[in-house]
């Protein structure tokens, strides 16, 4: 990362030479957000629960520098149109995920095991919905 | 005799009150413009909503002191009748509405403090106005939200919440800046020369506040204290001995109000009554 440089214009009349660019060339110094996108800061997992969920569900990701402005992202994009009433973030980073080429010793053993469903016994009628 | 007296003292104690629900529209209805000046242009995706959304709270609030100051102003126009002088802000069939009072008002009527109406700037500036007026407004607000008239009281209570997470937000920026990088501190410095010759009016009561409204002047140690805490944590100075600018007010504003006049009122101005 030595060496690196971003240029970012905003609204509004900042002198091109002063204000439109920033240099970076210690790597100790954090990374701006680049690219208009927040390609550099870290991404972030974000679950909403709604009002009457009782889980909390993923709903997307974002960019931000830490936890607490994870959060207040996910208040703006994600639950904005009154979505949910409570937040969890996670560092994408930390999510371990299975791996797609293995889907098949780890899926399809499932897939003819009909008899695990529960779907074998005659309920009596006063049991009702299950 | 005693009974004029009452009905001019009736009379001036209302116009105290339109004058100051006016000055509170203002107030959030211009930050609330300059804020969505940003609108697709944001430093990263998440804070062009995040700023956007700020905006359209502000709107809001705004939305809820024009219907109120437009129906004082139409019923006071009831009242004296048709000797009544016409009034910038009137609609086209001659009612006051929130959109009139927004669209047809010229600049020396605009009550906003100066604050409100300065530049954008960069992301810091933008960050820092919003954090002095919403540390203002938060306390404010709060004290509105006991006020004897119902609707202001009403009106304060629910914009209180947004107010609060409107401060959080920026407070938080305001260290995450201040006590960044180099270049986001410097930028910052840059940000409290521009702005802070604009925080003294805030406390400088005009008289419709005094009539109408809360003595602002008593709001200015906590504001200070606010700031103070902030900026310690954000390794920023607090400036001492400016000079500070007024007149937003009463209708003497900056430069810069004009030229946000001129884009809001576009529309309206060029096709009067255009809806969609």
């Amino acid at each position: 990362m030595n060496n690196f440089f971003v240029r970012k214009f905003y609204y509004g009349d900042i002198p091109e030479e002063s204000g439109g660019g920033i240099e970076l060339k210690d790597s100790k110094v954090p990374p701006p957000a680049g690219g208009g996108g927040g390609g550099l800061w870290p991404l972030w997992e974000v679950f909403v629960r709604s009002k009457q969920g009782l889980d909390h569900k993923h709903v997307g990701s974002l960019h931000a520098t830490d936890a607490v402005m994870a959060i207040e992202n996910a208040r703006d994009v994600y639950t904005r149109r009154q979505e949910g009433i409570s937040i969890w973030v996670v560092e994408s980073k930390f999510i371990t995920a299975s791996n797609p080429d293995e889907a098949g010793e780890l899926y399809e053993p499932a897939v003819d095991k009909v008899y695990r469903h529960p779907t074998f016994y005659d309920l009596p009628d006063e049991v009702g919905h299950m | 005799m005693i009974a004029d007296y009452l009905i001019q003292k009736i009379s001036q104690m209302n116009n105290s009150l339109i004058d100051y629900t006016l000055h509170l529209a203002d107030n959030t209805l211009i930050l609330a413009q300059r804020n969505a000046e940003w609108c697709g242009h944001g430093p990263i995706l998440e804070q062009d909503i995040a700023i956007t959304n700020i905006s359209l709270d502000l709107i809001g609030q705004s939305r809820n002191f024009y219907q109120y100051a437009a129906q004082l102003m139409n019923d006071s126009k009831k009242l004296k009748g048709s000797k009544a002088p016409s009034l910038q802000g009137e609609s086209v069939g001659g009612e006051f509405t929130e959109d009139s009072l927004a669209y047809l008002r010229t600049e020396r009527e605009f009550k906003n403090c100066l604050l409100v109406e300065q530049q954008n700037g960069d992301w810091g500036q933008t960050i820092l106005r919003q954090f002095f007026f919403s540390a203002y407004q938060y306390l404010l607000y709060e004290k509105l939200q006991n006020s004897t008239d119902e609707q202001i009281a009403a009106i304060a209570a629910k914009a209180l919440k947004e107010v609060t997470y409107h401060l959080r937000w920026s407070s938080e920026w305001v260290i995450r800046l201040g006590d960044g990088t180099e270049e986001s501190h410097q930028r910052m410095l840059k940000a409290i020369e521009e702005l802070w010759r604009y925080t003294g009016e805030l406390f400088v009561a005009a008289g419709y506040e005094l009539e109408a409204g809360v003595d602002v002047g008593l709001l200015k140690d906590e504001w200070m204290k606010k700031i103070t805490a902030v900026f310690d944590e954000a390794t920023l100075p607090v400036p001492e001995k400016v000079f500070m600018q007024t007149g937003g007010k009463t209708g003497v504003h900056t430069e810069q109000l004009g030229f946000i006049l001129t884009e809001l009122q576009y529309l309206q101005r060029t096709y009067p009554g255009a809806e969609w």
